[in-house]
């Protein structure tokens, strides 16, 4: 499917896209992206595998990025029916406590990618089976990929 | 803890041991948390970190040739392709077109690269059953490539040869020879490695219908390269988003549907002739040109997000750069391929024998910088 057929038949999903923060943009980026409010991720997400015509079935990187007053969990998903590749991201507003529903359940690569940003950035998946560090040890504080991490023993800031 | 009777006077039960870190079939510092039950597995939980260097949080402070330089130390068996990766990144994100000799001098490599990763993996998978022959078979042909990196890039190992734009030098009066002289060594040597393991009636019953991956669950569980190719799900990041010279090339995508440890292994030697072959339809035709276009001393990014594919000897990496149009990115993601390969260990090792793990584990080819990053 094409970017605006994608588009298309996603938005017809919902009665109310503005109410879920549904939102499409192709700018600065080369695939289609796609943000929604955090508490109906899992929803569209397990949407966009089970649908016969988007068929994502294949999560190929699962990240976090801190934007400063908020965290953004992105994922990128492509179809091997079709491959076409579509983002989809989410920003969570409360640095204090960072929730969002795992997505391990539909894809199980998720897993470990999601212990990652867990680790990393200390993104908190509900309902995530094994919500452990990855990396770094349990005593660990601090999430180091945070923009406000400081560690001024072991970082070089040029 | 579960326990079962046997004859009334036995108990069998369950109970963990560790493998690793220091462990010689987990390839690098990987400590695994078995739980077992005699020799039978319940649960394989790997522990990660051990050589986690925060490389994604390093990048944010560098500039964009300073970051390839940081990409050899993930995938040490395939840097030159990591390099590649990024600066085909930072290239697409300048709209810098590099010349023709660039791109196919950097396929030949790429494809060096893999065979010698394979090579590697062969010597070592034939270790991990017991063979020690072929440790010693598999590191003298990729002695030969890498004295050919050694000469054209200047190391061995983290080669450093790519930079954003093109290469960093002209490749060496000798390399066409070389990689020819080589091509002919190495055609005499895969049938000689078949002779060896692949027709060895030991060697197959120790991987044959063992550690068995469905398509469905390849999928599901991220796998690429030989181990998503060996459950028949056809995931070449060559064939469906080529890069560099791999549109001219014809080669075969290596794909069995058996998924299990003997399928992986026949995906990689299959591999093997198909880098040769690519190797083959290039080698002759280097175009002549400019070994790189200038670029800024300084380079900055346009506002927005880049993602590149590349296909390394273990599957895809993906590299991920957001920019905020300074000269350091934003942030930087590597999406490694053993991350996803290692995730799934243990489900295809779960209910097999502990014998049977070293085996699987030498058929993903876990490499475990590139895990832990």
């Amino acid at each position: 499917m094409t970017n605006q057929e994608l588009q298309d038949l996603i938005t017809g999903w919902f009665t109310d896209p503005a109410a879920v923060k549904l939102e499409f943009t192709e700018e600065g980026s080369q695939f289609l992206n796609l943000s929604i409010h955090p508490d109906y991720l899992h929803e569209l997400m397990y949407y966009l595998k089970l649908n016969r015509n988007t068929s994502f079935d294949y999560l190929f990187c699962l990240t976090g990025i801190d934007w400063g007053k908020e965290l953004e969990v992105v994922y990128h998903l492509e179809s091997t029916d079709y491959r076409h590749i579509m983002v989809v991201r989410s920003k969570i507003e409360d640095r204090e406590n960072p929730e969002i529903e795992s997505v391990q359940d539909i894809w199980a690569t998720a897993n470990f990618h999601e212990r990652e940003a867990f680790d990393l950035f200390g993104i908190r998946f509900k309902n995530h089976p094994n919500l452990k560090r990855l990396f770094l040890s349990e005593d660990f504080e601090g999430y180091p990929l945070r923009k406000d991490f400081v560690d001024e023993k072991n970082m070089v800031v040029k | 803890m579960e326990t079962a009777t046997i004859n009334n006077n036995f108990k069998s039960e369950e109970y963990f041991i560790n493998m690793g870190p220091q462990h010689p079939a987990t390839h690098g510092v990987l400590r695994l948390l078995l739980t077992i039950d005699g020799e039978i597995i319940k649960k394989v939980e790997p522990d990660l970190g051990y050589i986690h260097r925060s490389i994604e949080k390093m990048c944010e402070n560098d500039s964009y040739q300073q970051i390839v330089h940081l990409t050899d130390r993930m995938d040490y068996l395939s840097s030159h392709i990591n390099n590649e990766a990024v600066c085909l990144a930072v290239e697409n994100a300048l709209e810098l077109e590099v010349p023709d000799r660039v791109k196919v001098i950097r396929t030949i490599l790429d494809e060096l690269t893999r065979i010698s990763s394979h090579c590697l993996w062969w010597g070592v998978m034939g270790m991990d059953v017991g063979a020690l022959t072929s440790y010693f078979y598999g590191f003298r042909d990729r002695e030969m490539i890498n004295d050919i990196f050694e000469e054209t890039c200047g190391a061995r190992l983290t080669m450093n040869y790519n930079i954003p734009g093109g290469l960093m030098h002209d490749i060496h009066p000798n390399f066409v020879r070389r990689v020819k002289e080589f091509i002919t060594h190495f055609k005499t040597k895969i049938p000689e490695y078949d002779r060896l393991l692949t027709g060895n009636i030991i060697f197959q019953k120790r991987t044959k219908g063992v550690g068995i991956l469905n398509k469905v669950d390849a999928i599901s569980f991220g796998a690429t390269g030989p181990v998503g190719r060996a459950s028949g799900y056809s995931c070449d990041v060559r064939k469906y988003h080529p890069y560099s010279a791999l549109d001219r090339v014809h080669f075969n995508e290596a794909l069995h549907t058996d998924g299990d440890s003997y399928a992986r292994y026949l995906v990689r030697i299959q591999e093997m002739w198909e880098s040769i072959s690519i190797i083959e339809q290039l080698i002759d035709y280097i175009p002549d040109g400019d070994h790189k276009v200038a670029t800024n001393a300084v380079i900055k990014l346009p506002k927005g997000e880049y993602y590149q594919k590349v296909e390394t000897a273990r599957g895809e990496l993906g590299v991920y750069i957001v920019s905020t149009g300074t000269k350091n990115p934003y942030r930087v993601k590597f999406r490694s391929p053993g991350l996803s390969n290692l995730s799934l260990l243990n489900h295809i090792t779960v209910g097999g024998k502990i014998g049977d793990l070293v085996a699987t584990m030498a058929t993903i080819d876990i490499v475990v910088p590139d895990i832990d990053r």
